[in-house]
């Protein structure tokens, strides 16, 4: 009953209402945090986050998990990067290491989908399985950081398209896609597998297949995060984005959807993640010293997760 | 409840026994011990000699008696799981560190200090968990990062505290039979694990909670109290391995237990204990953390490159769950 009576509340509200303030002490603390630069600049850093939390909530929306989203970025990172200067210099290069980047996300994400859809294995273990021997590939590609990537690629990245910055462009289009599928049957079907498995199965969904889809998206997503990321570092690095995994599940929480399956949206995760970053902005900006930062951005995570779950019940 | 099931269940043939038995974790993970030593001693002989095994069974103690604490709290289902179990560990070493100081004498006071803060932690999650209502895997991540914080800021980065000399000699040298007393410690805590799931109210509750809840509260079982208990002994045995994990180091460094956390929950999923509460229990846990010690081992003295290594280790996590991992299907 009480399902049904939160999901009548959009799931993000208490996530956008914590992004506001935030948005405010931000602006109190940073200077020229409204103006364009400082706006591009903080949007780059919390970009891949966001991305990487978009694509989980359609595998937590289906009562999954995917832990295996920053072995995801780092193979596509290396991947790409590997390509690039394979190939060249140029146009060319920045295409076919973009498609061979993407393209082994899906790889990655069609084996987790294959193994906890189709084999059914329990999904946390699995995709913590997976992302070990993701991570193996990525260190046998590019055993240390180096290699470069095409100028005509970071420069794009870190500029402006048609006056609106680059990050800002990609985040848009990320928004567009959320609402475009949260308009679509998919969605649905995937808050029924998430929410009542075998109500599901009972009435005629492929269980299958909308879980295996919603690992492919989740990857996805965690491609799309590693070129942006690599657009920001222009450099190859095996060991990136370890981060990410927990941090969008976090992200994901805060943004108001159920951990259990069923119930949110990636909305909320997009406010979850931005929230996520600003909160480390704050802490930067606060001038705290380096040690407390972890502490207190754990603090506060909690803090803000126990909160939600206090007004929600209300 | 087990009894009934196989009660119902016709007489099989000796060959379908058989197969059926392959497909019992314990026994599986028994096999599996079996043939990686055998594997072990071919790739290169003397590695299942007596004091490397005891060498090995000394690193799976340490890993058991961290995942004794994730045993329990999977078991007690509810999407139940620990990942601070890791931060617990660094913060149980540390707490003992400073308490003992090199010092004999602080042995004791060191242990209780260290499970008594762990304890009081791990309530904290649990009562998290089941007051304010947080999901298990978000409450003890956000756990973790306070802790880790904690230790970053009291810390400051230096390692600090060290351990006594007859910690460090129980764990590191023979004491009885050739065996170091951390051995004996261990076989202990497996004999009240196994009494008090198997023979105490207890140790019931637990199994009841985690196979339904509803059905446990019905029946009038305090489930949030059993939940935070739960939580709190999986802090406490955190901490107690932290001080025997400083005793097999000789100091403490605060990312110490890191690499404790997901291989506890890898040695209670391999031993048989479904994630889904309810069902398992520690004897396939010991195996499954004999198992997977053994596994870094041999793929320690295969010399293969790093990268070969991870792969082979997540390639065989794979395959075991595939064997017994599986997940019912959905039926009409």
């Amino acid at each position: 009953m009480r399902l049904a009576l939160r999901s009548e509340r959009p799931a993000w509200l208490l996530a956008s209402a914590a992004f506001v303030v935030l948005v405010v002490v931000n602006g109190l603390l940073q200077p020229g945090f409204f103006g364009g630069s400082v706006v591009q600049s903080n949007l780059t850093t919390f970009l891949p986050l966001v991305l990487v939390a978009i694509g989980q909530t359609y595998v937590v929306l289906g009562g999954d998990i995917d832990l295996s989203v920053g072995a995801i970025a780092a193979l596509v990172n290396v991947v790409t990067v590997t390509t690039m200067a394979a190939v060249g210099d140029g146009p060319a290069a920045i295409a076919a290491g973009f498609a061979a980047g993407l393209g082994s996300a899906l790889v990655c994400g069609l084996v987790n989908g294959l193994l906890i859809g189709r084999l059914r294995l329990q999904p946390m273990v699995t995709t913590f399985g997976t992302a070990i021997i993701f991570s193996a590939v990525a260190l046998w590609i590019l055993p240390q950081a180096g290699l470069e990537v095409p100028e005509a690629y970071w420069s794009t990245y870190g500029g402006i398209i048609l006056g609106v910055p680059t990050v800002l462009v990609i985040l848009a289009l990320a928004v567009a896609f959320v609402v475009f599928l949260a308009r679509r049957p998919f969605q649905s079907w995937l808050m029924a597998v998430g929410g009542n498995r075998s109500g599901a199965f009972q009435s005629g969904l492929g269980l299958d297949r909308i879980r295996i889809s919603a690992f492919v998206l989740s990857a996805a997503f965690a491609g799309i995060a590693a070129l942006c990321l690599t657009g920001e570092t222009a450099t190859g690095d095996p060991l990136l984005g370890q981060s990410l995994g927990m941090g969008s599940i976090s992200a994901v929480a805060l943004g108001g959807t159920l951990l259990s399956g069923g119930v949110g949206g990636a909305i909320g995760s997009i406010f979850g993640g931005l929230l996520l970053g600003m909160i480390g902005n704050v802490i930067f900006f606060a001038g705290l010293p380096y040690e407390y930062q972890t502490l207190v951005q754990g603090l506060i995570v909690l803090a803000a997760l126990a909160g939600g779950v206090v007004v929600a019940r209300r | 409840m087990t009894d009934l099931s196989k009660a119902l269940v016709p007489a099989q043939p000796a060959t379908a026994r058989l197969f059926g038995l392959l497909r019992e974790p314990l026994v599986l993970a028994i096999i599996a011990i079996v043939v990686m030593l055998g594997l072990g001693e071919l790739l290169s002989p003397g590695f299942a000699r007596g004091d490397q095994i005891v060498r090995l069974l000394t690193v799976a103690a340490l890993l058991g008696i961290a995942a004794a604490g994730q045993n329990l709290v999977i078991l007690a289902g509810g999407e139940g799981i620990d990942l601070s179990i890791g931060a617990l560990i660094s913060f149980g070493a540390v707490v003992a560190g400073n308490v003992m100081n090199g010092a004999d004498a602080a042995i004791l006071p060191a242990i209780l200090a260290a499970t008594a803060v762990t304890f009081l932690l791990g309530l904290v999650n649990g009562i998290g968990v089941t007051v304010i209502r947080i999901p298990p895997l978000v409450m003890t991540l956000g756990m973790m990062a306070v802790i880790q914080g904690g230790l970053v800021v009291f810390s400051q980065g230096i390692p600090s505290g060290n351990a006594a000399p007859a910690l460090m000699h129980f764990i590191n040298q023979p004491a009885l039979f050739g065996l170091p007393g951390i051995l004996f410690a261990w076989a202990a805590l497996i004999v009240v694990m196994v009494f008090m799931l198997r023979r105490t109210a207890f140790g019931f509750a637990i199994y009841a909670v985690g196979a339904n809840e509803k059905a446990a509260r019905l029946f009038g079982l305090p489930v949030g109290l059993i939940r935070m208990l739960v939580f709190g002994l999986s802090g406490a045995l955190a901490g107690l391995t932290g001080v025997l994990v400083i005793g097999y180091t000789g100091n403490s460094f605060i990312s110490v237990g890191d690499q404790y956390m997901l291989p506890s929950i890898i040695a209670v999923v391999i031993g048989g204990t479904s994630l889904a509460g309810g069902s398992g229990g520690y004897v396939g846990t010991v195996a499954g953390a004999i198992a997977l010690v053994l596994l870094q081992s041999i793929l320690t003295t295969l010399h293969l490159e790093f990268w070969g290594r991870q792969f082979i280790f997540g390639g065989t996590l794979l395959l075991l769950l595939m064997l017994y991992g599986r997940q019912r299907a959905p039926r009409v």
